[in-house]
């Protein structure tokens, strides 16, 4: 199929679409709003439902009531939105019922603001919701990207009876990129049937189907969590997905940074290539299972490693924990909307070079500033 | 190569258009290309501006912070972002509405009364045609005919339209051409 | 040759029920039962349980059943129901379920007139956990956290759920029936029937409110439960089928036969009570 420039949120619609979903529940709020109304549109062509909710509260009970059955179902939200699913959430993973929930992240706390961020990194993988539980997370940097990760979320999440996050930024949800969908597309885990389990109305040839995250015995409950703990486990041994640029040859500083921040990184990187500083990047996809090793690895041939996100700090919590303390782990943040431009990002490395160059002192002095600069 | 520019305005002018416009010219012609708007609350009468990224090389960051091209429909956009543009880039004025001199003499200024020539067109609405018109004449990315193949795509519904707008975005080229509206190259442009 | 004059209806389970005795659930979850075996619904129906005291609904219905979150019922069911229109959907949900914490399903669920049918179990106080005051205490009664008495100048009045859906413009089935004498419970039985037809014609919503008793919380023997739900809830909560979907849309007396606009301005605004409501325009 020919190539098609579609916006972010279009894309992340269509791609539901390819991949089977027919079910969608939502909520509007900016900047994934299009999300949903391409699906309003596009779904009753296809024979699929658009149903908007009263509320993000309501939108995940109703993933429940639906996933229930068996079906292919997604919602898509923004920050503070995301922030009302996680009761739900927490609900669909402890009732294991497969979904996928695109987040199209703003900058936050509170109401925030209405421009990209990665501000809700902590929420997506390391809890958000209530009880022991995991999600995949994946995290796109093109719109063709976030196509293919759609796609692919709703397979994982078939595969392993989870929900499935897509964390993407405001930035993946407005901008423009060209977009291929591949025709013969092959899920990228074996599907596992659903019918064993589907509440679809029970006639008697299998057992009755509950839906149900409660289980007030506690030698039960401790058997779940060890359930879906085994879960987990398998998503961090088989699921660890990054991409890495330039870290085939000798580099002084690796940039570690998702979604859109790594593009603003590898710019950042070609222009430094060019005035003979050489940068590994390191750009993790899935976020949970996240990519210790790959980091680590790639830490180990550099001088130091440098974090970018739009935040105040929360994945680089995820790349010192890979690090263990072995090289020096730097910070660049931009929050509110903000952006760090690729020559910002060059600066900072040019400031690490710097300090490392100065000498220990100095370059404690750099391990602990923080933020923009 | 990369190509960027910035093309900014009153909501209303088009300049998202503008920009979709070149991003689909740029995809035809091969090239990886990103569009990227500003949005937000101010998306109705305020200013909007969108960020068009062209390049032979996956695009790297959609967000230009120094692009190498402005497009600047009104002077609050003028403003904004003509401090920004990198030296030996291109700012293209739309003379209509922007009264004062540009600032910048490190890069190529080009005066374009836009809105006056789309009446001289007959096409009063179509200033932003004009505009891009200028524009896709000096960068010379997309090439000139992808520009005018996606105009006909654009308004296809519409075959009136697709002709006032095609005579819109060729007076902008004209004028151009014709330097009558352009200020002297400055060096290195 | 013996024939079976009484049984378990097939769609209840053979899981003992874990409610107190006395309590009204056991009552109502049999006439769900008999309802769907006789509209011969079992292989079709799913059951949507909630947080409260029939928490553990899905234990006892033999049917394909979800559990909850709290208050949520109705959006659960929606998922449901619209993924498969062919299925039977029904919540089943108590008072702080429904008309507390779940305000904004249901009244949403009503409104976009989802084909599922609501089993509202009001028995006007907070059961599982021991008693608390509910949306549904009525003004006065005593509970572990209005031990003076509801007070309606800080708690409010009792909410009226099914009348208050009923002034919605979407069409419904809304009514409410009780359970506190072998002659209610036929009557609620046919009610709950009528309810599960609608769904079954695809027609509209349809809720059926019981008004349930709470001998353990409520401090009093099962028979005085019973006579306590009369002498009380009843005068507050009257029975009845409150919307139909066959029924004229209600409304409102023109303005025209209402005391002209200056009459109501009539009343000094220096004199209007601060803290009072609008009542003063008559």
């Amino acid at each position: 199929m020919a190539r098609k420039l579609m916006k972010g949120n279009e894309a992340i619609g269509e791609a539901a679409i390819r991949a089977g979903c027919r079910f969608y529940f939502g909520y509007p709020i900016t900047p994934q709003t299009e999300v949903a109304e391409y699906l309003a549109r596009r779904l009753p062509e296809v024979g699929g439902t658009f149903v908007q909710a009263e509320s993000e509260v309501a939108v995940p009970n109703m993933l429940y009531g639906a996933a229930g059955t068996g079906e292919r179902v997604m919602t898509s939200t923004s920050s503070p939105g995301m922030s009302l699913m996680m009761e739900g959430l927490s609900y669909l993973a402890g009732a294991e019922l497969p979904c996928v929930i695109v987040n199209v992240m703003r900058a936050g706390p509170g109401l925030g603001g209405i421009l990209p961020s990665q501000g809700d990194y902590f929420q997506a993988t390391k809890g958000g919701g209530h009880g022991d539980y995991r999600c995949p997370v994946l995290a796109p940097w093109s719109v063709q990207e976030v196509t293919d990760l759609v796609q692919d979320a709703f397979d994982l999440a078939d595969f392993y009876r989870n929900p499935v996050l897509v964390l993407a930024d405001g930035l993946i949800g407005q901008m423009m990129e060209p977009v291929e969908f591949q025709e013969d597309r092959r899920p990228c885990k074996a599907l596992p049937d659903k019918r064993a389990w589907a509440a679809r109305g029970w006639k008697g040839d299998r057992p009755r189907a509950i839906i149900n995250s409660l289980f007030l015995d506690p030698e039960d409950l401790e058997r779940h969590n060890r359930d879906l703990k085994a879960k987990y486990d398998a998503m961090v041994r088989d699921e660890v997905r990054f991409a890495e640029y330039g870290t085939d040859q000798d580099y002084e500083v690796l940039i570690v940074a998702y979604g859109t921040v790594a593009r603003v990184c590898k710019t950042a990187q070609e222009d430094l290539a060019e005035a003979g500083v050489r940068v590994g990047l390191l750009r993790p996809i899935t976020l949970f299972p996240f990519p210790y090793e790959a980091v680590r690895r790639a830490a180990d041939k550099a001088r130091a490693v440098l974090v970018v996100e739009l935040s105040t700090g929360q994945m680089v919590e995820d790349v010192q924990m890979a690090v263990m303390g072995r090289r020096p782990v730097h910070f660049h943040g931009r929050q509110g909307g903000m952006l760090p431009s690729p020559e910002a990002v060059a600066e900072q490395v040019r400031a690490i070079l710097r300090d490392h160059a100065a000498g220990p002192s100095a370059r404690r002095r750099a391990s602990r500033r923080g933020g923009a600069s | 190569m990369q190509h960027d520019v910035v093309i900014a305005g009153f909501g209303g002018q088009g300049v998202m258009l503008m920009g979709r416009i070149l991003a689909y010219a740029g995809m035809r012609q091969g090239l990886q290309v990103s569009w990227l708007p500003s949005y937000g609350p101010e998306m109705r009468g305020g200013t909007a501006n969108c960020t068009v990224v062209l390049s032979e090389r996956p695009v790297g960051s959609p967000v230009v912070e120094f692009p190498r091209a402005l497009l600047a429909m009104n002077l609050p956009s003028l403003d904004k972002f003509e401090p920004k543009v990198k030296a030996g880039g291109i700012v293209i004025v739309n003379s209509s509405l922007i009264s004062r001199p540009c600032r910048r003499d490190d890069v190529r200024v080009v005066q374009v009364a836009a809105n006056d020539l789309a009446i001289e067109v007959g096409n009063p609405r179509g200033a932003n045609m004009v505009a891009l018109g200028a524009y896709a004449a000096v960068a010379g990315v997309p090439a000139w005919d992808r520009v005018e193949e996606v105009v006909r795509e654009t308004f296809a519904r519409k075959t009136d339209l697709v002709e006032k707008n095609l005579a819109a975005l060729r007076r902008g080229a004209e004028a151009v051409a014709t330097g009558a509206t352009a200020s002297p190259a400055v060096a290195g442009a | 040759m013996t024939e079976l004059v009484f049984g378990r209806p097939r769609s209840l389970t053979r899981v003992p029920m874990h409610y107190c005795p006395g309590c009204t659930h056991g009552v109502i979850h049999r006439l769900i039962a008999e309802v769907l075996d006789e509209l011969g619904l079992q292989g079709r129906a799913v059951g949507v349980a909630p947080v409260g005291c029939a928490v553990f609904a899905y234990n006892y219905f033999n049917i394909d059943m979800y559990e909850a979150s709290h208050g949520r019922a109705p959006a659960v069911a929606t998922g449901a129901k619209r993924t498969h229109p062919e299925l039977i959907v029904f919540t089943y949900q108590g008072d702080g379920d429904l008309a507390s914490i779940g305000t904004a399903e249901i009244v949403h669920c009503a409104n976009r007139g989802e084909k599922v049918t609501v089993v509202f179990v009001n028995n006007a106080v907070y059961g599982m956990t021991g008693g608390q005051m509910a949306p549904t205490t009525l003004a006065g009664q005593v509970t572990t956290t209005s031990p003076l008495g509801r007070d309606v100048e800080q708690a409010g009045y009792p909410v009226r759920m099914v009348e208050m859906l009923a002034a919605l413009r979407t069409p419904a089935f809304l009514a409410r029936v009780s359970v506190h004498s072998p002659a209610r419970i036929i009557q609620a039985k046919a009610i709950l029937r009528r309810a599960f037809e609608y769904q079954v014609k695809g027609t509209c919503f349809s809720m059926v409110e019981f008004l349930s008793t709470c001998p353990t919380n409520w401090g009093l023997t099962p028979p005085e439960a019973c006579r306590w739900l009369e002498t009380h809830m009843l005068p507050y909560y009257p029975l009845g089928i409150f919307k139909t979907p066959e029924g004229p849309e209600r409304t409102p007396a023109p303005l025209e036969s209402l005391p002209d606009a200056r009459g109501v301005q009539a009343v000094p605004a220096a004199a209007a009570p601060t803290g009072a409501n609008g009542e003063t325009g008559e």
